[in-house]
Protein backbone atom coordinates (compact mmCIF):
# COMPACT_ATOMS: atom_id res chain seq x y z
CA UNK A 1 0.00 0.00 0.00
CA UNK A 2 2.92 2.60 0.66
CA UNK A 3 4.41 1.25 -1.97
CA UNK A 4 1.18 2.28 -4.17
CA UNK A 5 0.60 5.67 -3.03
CA UNK A 6 4.19 6.88 -2.82
CA UNK A 7 4.59 10.48 -1.33
CA UNK A 8 5.19 12.52 -4.79
CA UNK A 9 1.82 10.93 -5.82
CA UNK A 10 0.29 12.03 -2.35
CA UNK A 11 1.66 15.34 -2.57
CA UNK A 12 0.56 16.16 -6.25
CA UNK A 13 -2.44 14.87 -4.88
CA UNK A 14 -2.56 17.29 -2.16
CA UNK A 15 -0.96 19.91 -3.41
CA UNK A 16 -2.26 19.73 -7.05
CA UNK A 17 -0.22 21.69 -9.39
CA UNK A 18 -2.00 24.14 -12.31
CA UNK A 19 -5.24 23.63 -10.74
CA UNK A 20 -7.89 26.11 -11.25
CA UNK A 21 -8.78 28.22 -14.35
CA UNK A 22 -7.24 30.20 -16.70
CA UNK A 23 -8.48 33.94 -17.42
CA UNK A 24 -7.94 33.69 -20.73
CA UNK A 25 -7.79 30.37 -22.33
CA UNK A 26 -7.67 29.75 -25.83
CA UNK A 27 -8.83 26.30 -25.79
CA UNK A 28 -10.88 23.85 -23.33
CA UNK A 29 -12.15 20.11 -22.97
CA UNK A 30 -13.72 18.04 -20.04
CA UNK A 31 -14.62 14.59 -19.37
CA UNK A 32 -15.90 11.93 -17.34
CA UNK A 33 -13.89 8.86 -16.04
CA UNK A 34 -17.86 6.51 -16.67
CA UNK A 35 -16.32 4.31 -13.94
CA UNK A 36 -16.44 5.94 -11.14
CA UNK A 37 -17.99 9.36 -12.16
CA UNK A 38 -14.84 11.01 -11.66
CA UNK A 39 -15.31 14.59 -13.55
CA UNK A 40 -11.62 16.84 -15.00
CA UNK A 41 -11.67 19.64 -16.96
CA UNK A 42 -8.78 21.53 -18.84
CA UNK A 43 -8.15 25.22 -19.69
CA UNK A 44 -4.95 25.48 -22.02
CA UNK A 45 -3.38 28.97 -23.46
CA UNK A 46 -1.82 28.40 -26.95
CA UNK A 47 0.24 30.52 -28.61
CA UNK A 48 2.35 30.21 -31.87
CA UNK A 49 2.54 26.24 -31.83
CA UNK A 50 3.30 26.48 -27.70
CA UNK A 51 1.43 25.65 -24.78
CA UNK A 52 1.92 28.28 -22.96
CA UNK A 53 0.08 27.65 -20.06
CA UNK A 54 -2.50 24.43 -18.20
CA UNK A 55 -5.26 24.31 -15.52
CA UNK A 56 -6.78 21.45 -14.67
CA UNK A 57 -10.36 21.71 -12.41
CA UNK A 58 -12.47 18.63 -11.05
CA UNK A 59 -12.38 16.18 -8.84
CA UNK A 60 -11.22 12.46 -8.62
CA UNK A 61 -9.18 9.37 -6.87
CA UNK A 62 -5.44 9.96 -6.17
CA UNK A 63 -4.50 8.65 -9.10
CA UNK A 64 -6.20 10.93 -11.53
CA UNK A 65 -5.71 14.10 -9.65
CA UNK A 66 -2.14 13.43 -9.63
CA UNK A 67 -1.93 12.66 -12.94
CA UNK A 68 -3.23 15.88 -14.16
CA UNK A 69 -0.78 17.48 -11.71
CA UNK A 70 2.11 15.97 -13.31
CA UNK A 71 1.08 16.19 -16.94
CA UNK A 72 0.13 19.78 -16.85
CA UNK A 73 3.81 20.12 -15.32
CA UNK A 74 5.11 18.12 -18.43
CA UNK A 75 2.92 19.89 -20.90
CA UNK A 76 3.26 23.19 -20.22
CA UNK A 77 5.84 25.46 -22.35
CA UNK A 78 6.04 22.07 -24.60
CA UNK A 79 5.05 22.24 -28.37
CA UNK A 80 0.99 21.35 -29.40
CA UNK A 81 2.06 18.69 -31.52
CA UNK A 82 4.20 17.16 -28.71
CA UNK A 83 1.39 17.62 -26.29
CA UNK A 84 -0.64 16.06 -28.62
CA UNK A 85 1.55 12.79 -28.97
CA UNK A 86 1.10 12.20 -24.92
CA UNK A 87 0.00 9.11 -24.15
CA UNK A 88 -0.33 6.35 -21.68
CA UNK A 89 3.10 5.64 -21.61
CA UNK A 90 4.23 9.52 -20.51
CA UNK A 91 1.71 9.52 -17.91
CA UNK A 92 2.67 6.06 -16.20
CA UNK A 93 6.81 7.51 -16.12
CA UNK A 94 5.18 10.51 -14.29
CA UNK A 95 3.75 8.32 -12.04
CA UNK A 96 6.18 6.10 -11.50
CA UNK A 97 4.18 2.90 -10.52
CA UNK A 98 2.25 -0.10 -12.83
CA UNK A 99 -1.66 0.61 -13.10
CA UNK A 100 -3.62 -2.41 -13.13
CA UNK A 101 -5.36 -1.65 -16.88
CA UNK A 102 -8.87 -0.49 -14.72
CA UNK A 103 -6.95 2.19 -12.75
CA UNK A 104 -5.13 3.26 -16.28
CA UNK A 105 -8.29 4.79 -16.86
CA UNK A 106 -8.47 7.23 -14.14
CA UNK A 107 -4.80 8.10 -14.55
CA UNK A 108 -5.59 8.28 -18.65
CA UNK A 109 -8.15 10.68 -18.45
CA UNK A 110 -5.98 14.16 -18.06
CA UNK A 111 -3.88 13.31 -20.98
CA UNK A 112 -6.91 12.42 -22.91
CA UNK A 113 -8.45 15.68 -22.15
CA UNK A 114 -5.42 17.52 -23.46
CA UNK A 115 -5.44 15.65 -26.24
CA UNK A 116 -9.32 16.48 -27.14
CA UNK A 117 -8.77 20.37 -26.10
CA UNK A 118 -6.04 20.36 -28.85
CA UNK A 119 -8.35 18.92 -31.56
CA UNK A 120 -7.07 15.34 -31.68
CA UNK A 121 -9.46 12.13 -30.76
CA UNK A 122 -9.23 10.59 -26.85
CA UNK A 123 -7.57 7.45 -27.42
CA UNK A 124 -9.90 4.47 -27.20
CA UNK A 125 -9.94 1.82 -24.20
CA UNK A 126 -8.25 -0.81 -26.75
CA UNK A 127 -5.03 0.73 -26.19
CA UNK A 128 -5.10 -0.49 -22.65
CA UNK A 129 -2.93 -3.83 -22.18
CA UNK A 130 -5.52 -5.81 -20.56
CA UNK A 131 -2.29 -8.50 -18.85
CA UNK A 132 -3.56 -11.87 -17.29
CA UNK A 133 -1.68 -12.61 -14.42
CA UNK B 1 -12.31 -1.94 18.75
CA UNK B 2 -14.88 -2.35 21.40
CA UNK B 3 -17.55 -3.98 19.74
CA UNK B 4 -18.94 -6.84 21.06
CA UNK B 5 -18.24 -10.36 19.61
CA UNK B 6 -20.81 -12.01 17.60
CA UNK B 7 -22.90 -15.38 17.36
CA UNK B 8 -24.43 -16.23 14.06
CA UNK B 9 -26.19 -19.57 13.43
CA UNK B 10 -23.55 -20.32 10.56
CA UNK B 11 -20.10 -21.75 10.98
CA UNK B 12 -18.66 -19.23 8.22
CA UNK B 13 -15.15 -20.50 9.06
CA UNK B 14 -16.22 -24.20 7.66
CA UNK B 15 -18.51 -22.74 4.73
CA UNK B 16 -14.95 -21.08 3.80
CA UNK B 17 -13.69 -24.21 3.02
CA UNK B 18 -16.13 -25.11 0.37
CA UNK B 19 -15.37 -22.13 -1.39
CA UNK B 20 -11.53 -23.23 -2.80
CA UNK B 21 -10.88 -19.78 -4.34
CA UNK B 22 -11.18 -18.31 -0.56
CA UNK B 23 -8.41 -20.25 0.88
CA UNK B 24 -5.83 -18.65 -1.58
CA UNK B 25 -3.14 -15.24 -0.44
CA UNK B 26 -2.87 -12.36 -2.42
CA UNK B 27 -0.01 -9.85 -2.85
CA UNK B 28 2.33 -12.68 -1.25
CA UNK B 29 1.12 -13.70 2.16
CA UNK B 30 -2.04 -11.74 2.25
CA UNK B 31 -5.21 -13.81 3.28
CA UNK B 32 -7.81 -13.05 0.27
CA UNK B 33 -11.15 -11.71 2.32
CA UNK B 34 -13.79 -10.97 -0.15
CA UNK B 35 -16.03 -8.65 0.40
CA UNK B 36 -17.86 -8.14 -2.95
CA UNK B 37 -20.52 -10.66 -2.82
CA UNK B 38 -23.04 -7.98 -3.91
CA UNK B 39 -21.18 -7.38 -6.70
CA UNK B 40 -20.77 -11.57 -7.58
CA UNK B 41 -20.86 -14.26 -5.41
CA UNK B 42 -17.99 -17.23 -4.98
CA UNK B 43 -18.32 -20.95 -6.14
CA UNK B 44 -18.73 -23.42 -3.22
CA UNK B 45 -16.85 -26.73 -4.33
CA UNK B 46 -20.12 -28.77 -5.60
CA UNK B 47 -20.86 -25.94 -7.96
CA UNK B 48 -17.60 -26.41 -9.79
CA UNK B 49 -18.02 -30.04 -9.74
CA UNK B 50 -21.22 -29.73 -11.14
CA UNK B 51 -20.21 -27.63 -13.85
CA UNK B 52 -17.12 -30.52 -14.85
CA UNK B 53 -19.27 -33.43 -14.27
CA UNK B 54 -22.33 -31.91 -17.07
CA UNK B 55 -19.17 -31.54 -19.57
CA UNK B 56 -17.94 -35.16 -18.51
CA UNK B 57 -21.04 -36.85 -18.44
CA UNK B 58 -24.28 -35.26 -20.28
CA UNK B 59 -23.10 -32.05 -21.65
CA UNK B 60 -25.62 -31.60 -25.20
CA UNK B 61 -28.22 -28.91 -26.01
CA UNK B 62 -31.80 -29.29 -24.07
CA UNK B 63 -34.97 -30.42 -25.70
CA UNK B 64 -34.40 -31.31 -29.02
CA UNK B 65 -31.45 -34.44 -28.61
CA UNK B 66 -34.08 -38.45 -28.90
CA UNK B 67 -30.57 -40.10 -27.41
CA UNK B 68 -29.98 -40.24 -24.25
CA UNK B 69 -27.36 -38.17 -23.23
CA UNK B 70 -29.99 -35.12 -24.43
CA UNK B 71 -32.76 -36.94 -21.77
CA UNK B 72 -30.01 -36.85 -19.17
CA UNK B 73 -28.73 -33.03 -19.94
CA UNK B 74 -32.86 -31.75 -20.22
CA UNK B 75 -33.74 -33.75 -16.91
CA UNK B 76 -31.13 -31.99 -14.96
CA UNK B 77 -31.56 -28.67 -16.54
CA UNK B 78 -35.30 -29.02 -15.75
CA UNK B 79 -34.69 -30.05 -11.97
CA UNK B 80 -33.06 -26.45 -11.75
CA UNK B 81 -36.66 -25.45 -12.64
CA UNK B 82 -38.36 -27.27 -10.09
CA UNK B 83 -35.76 -26.72 -7.33
CA UNK B 84 -36.69 -22.35 -8.44
CA UNK B 85 -39.91 -23.41 -8.26
CA UNK B 86 -39.87 -24.14 -4.95
CA UNK B 87 -37.08 -21.61 -3.75
CA UNK B 88 -39.51 -18.79 -4.83
CA UNK B 89 -42.87 -20.87 -4.03
CA UNK B 90 -44.10 -20.03 -7.66
CA UNK B 91 -47.46 -21.68 -8.53
CA UNK B 92 -45.98 -23.47 -11.26
CA UNK B 93 -42.77 -24.37 -13.17
CA UNK B 94 -43.85 -22.88 -16.47
CA UNK B 95 -43.27 -19.34 -14.40
CA UNK B 96 -39.39 -19.83 -14.20
CA UNK B 97 -38.11 -18.79 -17.53
CA UNK B 98 -34.17 -19.07 -17.31
CA UNK B 99 -32.24 -15.53 -18.45
CA UNK B 100 -29.26 -14.52 -19.07
CA UNK B 101 -29.00 -12.85 -15.53
CA UNK B 102 -31.77 -10.67 -13.60
CA UNK B 103 -30.74 -7.52 -16.24
CA UNK B 104 -32.13 -9.54 -18.94
CA UNK B 105 -35.17 -10.62 -16.51
CA UNK B 106 -36.10 -7.32 -16.22
CA UNK B 107 -35.30 -6.14 -19.89
CA UNK B 108 -37.87 -9.30 -20.81
CA UNK B 109 -40.81 -7.43 -18.65
CA UNK B 110 -40.05 -3.66 -20.09
CA UNK B 111 -40.50 -5.04 -23.92
CA UNK B 112 -42.08 -8.27 -23.69
CA UNK B 113 -44.92 -6.74 -21.22
CA UNK B 114 -44.30 -3.28 -21.13
CA UNK B 115 -44.26 -2.89 -25.09
CA UNK B 116 -47.15 -4.39 -25.81
CA UNK B 117 -49.24 -3.21 -22.82
CA UNK B 118 -47.85 0.71 -21.96
CA UNK B 119 -48.93 3.26 -24.46
CA UNK B 120 -48.84 7.45 -24.59
CA UNK B 121 -50.64 8.67 -21.60
CA UNK B 122 -49.66 5.66 -19.24
CA UNK B 123 -47.86 5.59 -16.05
CA UNK B 124 -44.38 3.88 -15.16
CA UNK B 125 -43.50 3.88 -11.51
CA UNK B 126 -39.95 3.49 -10.09
CA UNK B 127 -37.87 4.69 -7.67
CA UNK B 128 -34.86 6.39 -7.09
CA UNK B 129 -33.05 3.71 -5.19
CA UNK B 130 -32.74 1.24 -7.99
CA UNK B 131 -29.61 -0.44 -10.26
CA UNK B 132 -29.60 1.51 -13.16
CA UNK B 133 -30.94 -2.33 -14.32
CA UNK B 134 -34.11 -1.53 -12.80
CA UNK B 135 -34.11 2.00 -14.16
CA UNK B 136 -33.04 2.33 -17.44
CA UNK B 137 -35.05 -0.34 -19.23
CA UNK B 138 -38.16 1.72 -17.89
CA UNK B 139 -36.74 4.97 -18.90
CA UNK B 140 -36.36 3.22 -22.62
CA UNK B 141 -39.88 1.61 -22.11
CA UNK B 142 -41.20 5.17 -21.15
CA UNK B 143 -39.25 6.58 -24.54
CA UNK B 144 -40.52 3.86 -27.10
CA UNK B 145 -44.43 3.90 -26.12
CA UNK B 146 -44.43 7.65 -24.79
CA UNK B 147 -45.70 6.46 -21.06
CA UNK B 148 -44.49 9.12 -18.45
CA UNK B 149 -42.12 7.89 -15.81
CA UNK B 150 -42.57 8.31 -12.28
CA UNK B 151 -39.91 7.66 -9.38
CA UNK B 152 -40.06 7.59 -5.36
CA UNK B 153 -37.72 9.45 -3.52
CA UNK B 154 -35.37 8.35 -1.34
CA UNK B 155 -35.68 9.81 2.44
CA UNK B 156 -31.66 10.88 3.91
CA UNK B 157 -31.82 7.52 5.88
CA UNK B 158 -31.69 5.88 2.47
CA UNK B 159 -34.99 4.66 2.98
CA UNK B 160 -38.29 4.82 0.37
CA UNK B 161 -39.90 8.50 1.41
CA UNK B 162 -43.79 7.35 1.66
CA UNK B 163 -44.58 10.82 1.18
CA UNK B 164 -43.61 10.61 -2.39
CA UNK B 165 -45.56 7.42 -2.81
CA UNK B 166 -48.53 9.71 -1.40
CA UNK B 167 -47.99 12.68 -3.75
CA UNK B 168 -48.47 9.83 -6.97
CA UNK B 169 -51.78 8.38 -5.18
CA UNK B 170 -54.29 10.41 -7.66
CA UNK B 171 -51.37 9.23 -10.48
CA UNK B 172 -53.78 8.15 -13.38
CA UNK B 173 -53.19 4.95 -16.31
CA UNK B 174 -50.45 3.33 -13.56
CA UNK B 175 -49.00 0.44 -15.66
CA UNK B 176 -46.27 -1.07 -14.26
CA UNK B 177 -44.30 -0.36 -10.71
CA UNK B 178 -40.81 -2.14 -10.36
CA UNK B 179 -38.54 -1.13 -7.51
CA UNK B 180 -35.84 -3.88 -5.98
CA UNK B 181 -36.43 -5.47 -2.92
CA UNK B 182 -33.02 -5.08 -1.10
CA UNK B 183 -30.48 -1.71 -2.50
CA UNK B 184 -27.61 -2.84 -3.97
CA UNK B 185 -25.70 0.53 -3.02
CA UNK B 186 -27.52 1.28 0.69
CA UNK B 187 -28.71 -2.62 1.94
CA UNK B 188 -32.75 -0.53 1.90
CA UNK B 189 -35.02 -3.59 2.61
CA UNK B 190 -37.98 -2.63 0.96
CA UNK B 191 -42.14 -3.77 1.23
CA UNK B 192 -42.68 -5.03 -1.81
CA UNK B 193 -46.20 -6.31 -0.62
CA UNK B 194 -47.59 -2.44 0.01
CA UNK B 195 -45.52 -1.59 -2.84
CA UNK B 196 -47.21 -4.36 -4.79
CA UNK B 197 -50.40 -3.72 -2.81
CA UNK B 198 -50.73 -0.21 -4.29
CA UNK B 199 -49.66 -1.15 -7.99
CA UNK B 200 -52.67 -3.69 -7.77
CA UNK B 201 -55.31 -0.95 -6.50
CA UNK B 202 -53.92 0.96 -9.86
CA UNK B 203 -54.53 -2.33 -12.12
CA UNK B 204 -50.94 -2.10 -12.53
CA UNK B 205 -48.35 -5.06 -12.54
CA UNK B 206 -45.47 -5.14 -10.02
CA UNK B 207 -42.02 -5.85 -10.66
CA UNK B 208 -39.35 -6.88 -8.42
CA UNK B 209 -35.78 -6.81 -8.79
CA UNK B 210 -34.84 -9.60 -6.40
CA UNK B 211 -30.70 -9.87 -7.42
CA UNK B 212 -30.07 -8.40 -4.04
CA UNK B 213 -32.62 -10.56 -1.89
CA UNK B 214 -33.08 -14.04 -3.52
CA UNK B 215 -29.11 -14.86 -2.49
CA UNK B 216 -29.81 -13.72 1.44
CA UNK B 217 -33.31 -14.27 2.56
CA UNK B 218 -36.12 -16.72 1.66
CA UNK B 219 -38.56 -15.48 -0.63
CA UNK B 220 -41.86 -16.20 -1.15
CA UNK B 221 -43.38 -14.06 -4.07
CA UNK B 222 -46.68 -14.90 -3.56
CA UNK B 223 -46.32 -13.03 -0.26
CA UNK B 224 -44.62 -10.14 -1.99
CA UNK B 225 -47.49 -9.77 -4.27
CA UNK B 226 -45.17 -9.30 -6.92
CA UNK B 227 -46.10 -10.00 -10.66
CA UNK B 228 -42.48 -10.56 -12.06
CA UNK B 229 -39.31 -11.45 -10.19
CA UNK B 230 -36.09 -11.48 -11.57
CA UNK B 231 -32.58 -12.74 -9.59
CA UNK B 232 -29.13 -13.55 -10.81
CA UNK B 233 -27.60 -16.97 -10.26
CA UNK B 234 -23.92 -15.78 -10.07
CA UNK B 235 -25.27 -13.65 -7.09
CA UNK B 236 -26.63 -17.17 -5.23
CA UNK B 237 -23.02 -18.96 -5.88
CA UNK B 238 -24.15 -20.10 -8.84
CA UNK B 239 -22.54 -20.01 -12.28
CA UNK B 240 -23.40 -16.76 -15.03
CA UNK B 241 -27.22 -17.84 -15.56
CA UNK B 242 -30.40 -15.97 -14.21
CA UNK B 243 -33.94 -16.51 -13.68
CA UNK B 244 -37.49 -14.31 -14.22
CA UNK B 245 -40.46 -15.58 -12.23
CA UNK B 246 -43.77 -14.26 -13.82
CA UNK B 247 -47.41 -15.05 -12.88
CA UNK B 248 -49.01 -17.43 -15.42
CA UNK B 249 -51.42 -15.37 -16.26
CA UNK B 250 -49.46 -12.67 -17.35
CA UNK B 251 -46.71 -14.24 -18.82
CA UNK B 252 -49.18 -16.15 -21.05
CA UNK B 253 -50.58 -13.12 -22.44
CA UNK B 254 -47.12 -11.64 -23.60
CA UNK B 255 -45.35 -11.72 -26.39
CA UNK B 256 -41.75 -13.54 -26.50
CA UNK B 257 -39.03 -11.63 -25.67
CA UNK B 258 -36.37 -13.29 -28.03
CA UNK B 259 -37.89 -15.34 -30.56
CA UNK B 260 -35.93 -17.86 -32.92
CA UNK B 261 -35.33 -22.01 -32.16
CA UNK B 262 -36.64 -23.74 -29.34
CA UNK B 263 -39.58 -21.42 -28.64
CA UNK B 264 -42.22 -22.14 -31.33
CA UNK B 265 -45.06 -24.66 -32.03
CA UNK B 266 -45.07 -24.63 -35.60
CA UNK B 267 -43.54 -22.13 -38.10
CA UNK B 268 -44.71 -21.45 -41.76
CA UNK B 269 -43.37 -19.15 -44.10
CA UNK B 270 -46.20 -16.85 -43.46
CA UNK B 271 -46.81 -17.22 -39.54
CA UNK B 272 -45.47 -18.35 -36.36
CA UNK B 273 -47.23 -19.54 -33.72
CA UNK B 274 -45.14 -19.94 -30.62
CA UNK B 275 -44.53 -23.01 -28.00
CA UNK B 276 -46.52 -23.17 -24.45
CA UNK B 277 -44.66 -21.23 -21.03
CA UNK B 278 -41.93 -21.64 -20.23
CA UNK B 279 -40.11 -22.33 -23.77
CA UNK B 280 -41.94 -19.33 -25.51
CA UNK B 281 -39.15 -17.33 -23.43
CA UNK B 282 -36.47 -19.35 -23.59
CA UNK B 283 -34.94 -19.09 -27.33
CA UNK B 284 -31.92 -20.74 -28.66
CA UNK B 285 -29.87 -23.43 -26.93
CA UNK B 286 -29.98 -22.40 -23.19
CA UNK B 287 -26.70 -22.60 -20.98
CA UNK B 288 -26.96 -25.85 -20.37
CA UNK B 289 -24.54 -26.59 -17.69
CA UNK B 290 -24.78 -23.08 -15.81
CA UNK B 291 -28.25 -23.83 -15.31
CA UNK B 292 -27.85 -27.29 -14.01
CA UNK B 293 -24.77 -25.76 -11.94
CA UNK B 294 -27.61 -23.56 -10.92
CA UNK B 295 -29.76 -26.10 -9.39
CA UNK B 296 -26.42 -27.37 -7.26
CA UNK B 297 -25.95 -23.77 -6.03
CA UNK B 298 -29.62 -23.38 -4.85
CA UNK B 299 -29.44 -27.17 -3.46
CA UNK B 300 -26.17 -25.89 -1.49
CA UNK B 301 -27.87 -22.53 0.01
CA UNK B 302 -30.74 -24.47 0.86
CA UNK B 303 -28.75 -26.98 2.45
CA UNK B 304 -27.48 -24.40 4.85
CA UNK B 305 -30.65 -22.61 5.20
CA UNK B 306 -31.50 -19.30 3.57
CA UNK B 307 -32.85 -18.71 7.29
CA UNK B 308 -29.82 -18.80 8.63
CA UNK B 309 -27.70 -17.31 5.66
CA UNK B 310 -30.21 -14.25 6.86
CA UNK B 311 -29.68 -14.78 10.18
CA UNK B 312 -25.88 -14.36 10.40
CA UNK B 313 -25.33 -11.75 7.45
CA UNK B 314 -27.86 -9.68 10.00
CA UNK B 315 -25.21 -10.52 12.56
CA UNK B 316 -22.04 -9.86 9.74
CA UNK B 317 -23.55 -6.60 9.37
CA UNK B 318 -24.30 -4.88 12.48
CA UNK B 319 -20.99 -6.22 13.80
CA UNK B 320 -19.27 -4.39 11.04
CA UNK B 321 -21.74 -1.51 10.72
CA UNK B 322 -20.73 -0.78 14.52
CA UNK B 323 -16.98 -1.52 13.30
CA UNK B 324 -17.09 1.60 11.15
CA UNK B 325 -18.96 3.52 12.83
CA UNK B 326 -16.02 3.82 15.68
CA UNK B 327 -13.44 5.58 13.01
CA UNK B 328 -13.85 9.17 12.78
CA UNK B 329 -14.24 10.46 9.43
CA UNK B 330 -15.95 7.11 7.96
CA UNK B 331 -19.81 8.01 6.74
CA UNK B 332 -22.01 4.93 6.10
CA UNK B 333 -24.76 5.17 4.07
CA UNK B 334 -28.13 3.42 4.00
CA UNK B 335 -30.04 2.96 7.14
CA UNK B 336 -28.71 1.50 10.39
CA UNK B 337 -29.29 -1.97 11.47
CA UNK B 338 -31.15 -4.37 12.51
CA UNK B 339 -32.40 -5.60 9.12
CA UNK B 340 -30.95 -4.37 6.24
CA UNK B 341 -29.57 -5.81 3.57
CA UNK B 342 -25.28 -6.92 4.12
CA UNK B 343 -23.78 -4.44 2.16
CA UNK B 344 -21.98 -1.48 3.63
CA UNK B 345 -21.46 1.31 1.65
CA UNK B 346 -19.21 3.79 3.18
CA UNK B 347 -17.04 6.88 2.38
CA UNK B 348 -13.76 8.01 4.50
CA UNK B 349 -13.08 11.61 4.66
CA UNK B 350 -11.06 13.38 2.34
CA UNK B 351 -10.08 10.46 0.34
CA UNK B 352 -11.81 9.11 -3.03
CA UNK B 353 -13.36 5.80 -2.61
CA UNK B 354 -11.12 4.44 -5.77
CA UNK B 355 -7.80 5.03 -3.20
CA UNK B 356 -9.69 3.47 -0.22
CA UNK B 357 -10.78 0.47 -2.24
CA UNK B 358 -7.11 0.04 -4.05
CA UNK B 359 -5.40 0.08 -0.43
CA UNK B 360 -7.79 -2.26 0.53
CA UNK B 361 -6.70 -4.42 -2.16
CA UNK B 362 -2.85 -4.49 -0.82
CA UNK B 363 -4.37 -6.00 2.61
CA UNK B 364 -6.21 -8.38 0.35
CA UNK B 365 -9.37 -6.85 0.81
CA UNK B 366 -11.98 -7.06 -2.11
CA UNK B 367 -14.15 -4.40 -1.46
CA UNK B 368 -15.95 -2.60 -4.72
CA UNK B 369 -15.51 1.35 -5.83
CA UNK B 370 -17.66 3.68 -7.64
CA UNK B 371 -21.10 4.03 -8.00
CA UNK B 372 -22.28 1.06 -8.05
CA UNK B 373 -24.76 1.28 -10.77
CA UNK B 374 -26.86 3.58 -8.76
CA UNK B 375 -26.03 7.20 -9.86
CA UNK B 376 -29.28 8.53 -8.70
CA UNK B 377 -28.33 7.25 -5.64
CA UNK B 378 -24.98 8.85 -5.36
CA UNK B 379 -26.13 12.14 -6.74
CA UNK B 380 -29.12 11.88 -3.66
CA UNK B 381 -26.27 11.93 -1.22
CA UNK B 382 -23.97 14.58 -3.69
CA UNK B 383 -20.84 12.23 -3.69
CA UNK B 384 -19.74 10.47 -7.03
CA UNK B 385 -18.90 7.38 -5.02
CA UNK B 386 -18.72 5.08 -2.42
CA UNK B 387 -16.77 1.81 -1.11
CA UNK B 388 -19.11 -0.56 -0.61
CA UNK B 389 -18.03 -4.24 1.61
CA UNK B 390 -20.20 -7.07 1.27
CA UNK B 391 -21.31 -10.34 2.82
CA UNK B 392 -22.39 -13.91 2.58
CA UNK B 393 -22.86 -16.90 4.00
CA UNK B 394 -18.86 -17.74 4.09
CA UNK B 395 -17.99 -13.96 5.61
CA UNK B 396 -16.41 -13.91 9.17
CA UNK B 397 -16.53 -11.47 11.91
CA UNK B 398 -12.33 -11.87 11.06
CA UNK B 399 -13.22 -10.44 7.37
CA UNK B 400 -14.95 -7.44 8.71
CA UNK B 401 -11.55 -6.66 11.27
CA UNK B 402 -9.27 -7.05 8.55
CA UNK B 403 -11.68 -4.34 6.67
CA UNK B 404 -11.76 -2.38 9.52
CA UNK B 405 -7.87 -2.67 9.92
CA UNK B 406 -7.33 -1.69 6.86
CA UNK B 407 -9.55 1.47 6.61
CA UNK B 408 -7.32 3.05 9.66
CA UNK B 409 -4.39 2.05 7.66
CA UNK B 410 -5.76 3.94 4.55
CA UNK B 411 -6.28 7.04 6.40
CA UNK B 412 -3.13 6.72 7.84
CA UNK B 413 -1.50 6.97 4.60
CA UNK B 414 -3.76 9.88 3.52
CA UNK B 415 -2.50 11.35 6.14
CA UNK B 416 -6.69 12.24 7.06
Amino acid sequence: MDDFYRENILDHYKNPRNSGHLEHPTVTAEGVNPLCGDELSVELEVEDGVVRDVRFNGRGCAISQAAASMISEVAKGRAVDEVRGFGAEDVLEELGIPLMPIRLKCALLSVNLLRVALGEEARPDDEIEWKSA
Amino acid sequence: MAVAPIRTPLDAHRLKADFPILAQTVHGDRPLTYLDSANSAQKPQAVIDTLVDVYTTCYTGVHRAVYELGERATARYEATRDLLTALLNANSRREVIFTRNATEGLNLVAYAYGDRRIGPGDAIVTTEMEHHSNLVPWQFLARRTGATLHYLRLNDRGELDPESLHRLDDLENVRLVAATHVSNSLGTVNDIAALSAWAHERGAVMACDGAQAAPHRPVDVQALGVDFYAISGHKMCGPGVGALWGRERILTDMDPFLTGGGQIAKVGLDRTRFGDLPAKFEAGVPPVAEVIAFGAAIEYLTGVGLEAIHAHEQALTAYGHALLEEIPGVTIYGPPPPDRGGVLSFTVQDVHSHDVAQSLDADGVCVRAGHHCTQPVMAHYGIPATARASVYLYNTAEDLDRLAAGIVRVKRTFGV
